[in-house]
């Protein structure tokens, strides 16, 4: 076996290219939900250790993390409704492409319209 | 036309790491790689490695990756290659590299043997021929056609990072026998590819079906054999 593998990347189409995109929004959304899980659970230590907390994340850094969390929702929601076409229904394999852009469209309807409003309340105050 | 061609050469009895080495070759753009490839064993440098038998499509001998992507080079015209810019050429990813293009395919006949692919019946022998209908016979037709050429079982990357799974070759070569109303081991097929190693590790990425050289729905296979494990029924 050569020592290091010298070759290329494997240029998949969008079927890899969106299991690739799953997992990465699926260990992100993760992680997000193990940090709220365990800022929400502040509550029971105290109130207000809890406002503190969540006070912190009133800043435009984290307003653009929201953006991004959102994003990363969308997409893994929606490709996984596209996957289990693709396992549970007859035609799914077949329509795979379809329903790649069918994800595709969705995510833009939603998602654009949402970080226009987000933004104007982290930057407009 | 003249073109080149980027190929990741290794030998191992005489240096440790694969190396990228780049040839010029004049082509026609209706040749196929392997002309390519065949110009270069015989004109420029004998010790070129590769499989080929039939050069047509048949036997596949010669998956291997072209411009980043599983194909036949007995398949694949220089025309479509973009051949402007340098063709790529590498092993196929995922088995053990013996020399240049030659790769160790004992793992991959390993997992079809694995799945029983060949008739399994019970009872006497049938004086006259197992009869089917045209629409049953229609069922696997597709998977009828496999030439087992890896081309899609190294195109996945599950089985890139673990060998053990079967590949979708292997799925399709069970297939092929699970959905022909003769046969009787599809019970024993579905509890093999029930494994963890086994159908469920599929993520659909679809690089098999886009890799397969005869046209092979491979990801509509593999969905065809799960959906028969969760509804038990074939
Ligand atoms: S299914 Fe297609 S790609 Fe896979 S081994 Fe058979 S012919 Fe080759
Ligand atoms: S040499 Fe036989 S399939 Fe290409």
């Amino acid at each position: 076996m050569p020592s290091k593998p010298a070759g290329t990347l494997y240029r998949g189409r969008e079927g890899m290219w969106s299991w690739v995109a799953h997992r990465i929004t699926g260990v992100g959304i993760f992680f997000f939900l193990l940090v709220h899980v365990l800022d929400t659970a502040l509550v029971r230590v105290s109130p207000e250790a809890y406002n503190e907390v969540i006070g912190t994340y009133k800043n435009p850094i984290v307003g653009l993390m929201e953006v991004g969390l959102v994003g990363a929702i969308l997409f893994h929601a929606f490709n996984g409704i596209r996957l289990i076409l693709v396992d549970f229904w007859a035609k799914g394999p077949r329509n795979q492409r379809k329903l790649m852009i069918g994800v595709g469209v969705v995510w833009v309807v939603l998602f654009v319209p949402f970080v226009a409003r987000h933004l104007t309340h982290v930057f407009g105050g | 036309m003249d073109v080149k061609v980027k190929i990741l050469r290794y030998n191992p009895e005489v240096v440790d790491e694969a190396e990228w080495k780049t040839y010029a070759v004049t082509l026609q753009p209706t040749d196929r790689v392997l002309d390519a490839l065949h110009k270069i064993k015989w004109e420029q440098d004998g010790t070129l490695t590769f499989r080929r038998s039939c050069a047509h499509g048949v036997c596949g001998s010669d998956a291997m990756r072209i411009n980043g992507r599983n194909r036949l080079a007995c398949k694949t015209l220089i025309k479509d290659l973009n051949p402007e810019k340098e063709i790529t050429v590498e092993p196929i990813k995922g088995l053990p590299v013996l020399k240049d293009l030659v790769v160790d395919m004992e793992p991959f006949f390993d997992a079809y043997r694995s799945v029983m692919p060949f008739l399994v019946t019970s009872g006497h022998e049938p004086t006259r021929e197992r009869i089917q209908s045209q629409a049953d016979r229609d069922r696997f037709d597709d998977t009828t056609k496999c030439i087992l050429c890896a081309a899609c079982t190294t195109s996945c990357p599950v089985f890139w990072s673990d060998g053990q799974y079967f590949g979708p070759q292997a799925i399709v070569g069970a297939h092929r026998f699970i959905f022909d109303s003769r046969d009787e081991g599809t019970e024993q097929r579905l509890e093999i590819l029930n494994d963890k190693e086994g159908v469920w590790r599929c993520r659909t990425t679809f690089n098999c079906t886009d890799a397969c050289p005869r046209g092979i729905e491979v990801t509509k296979a593999i969905q065809e054999v799960k959906r028969a494990l969760i509804f038990r029924r074939v």
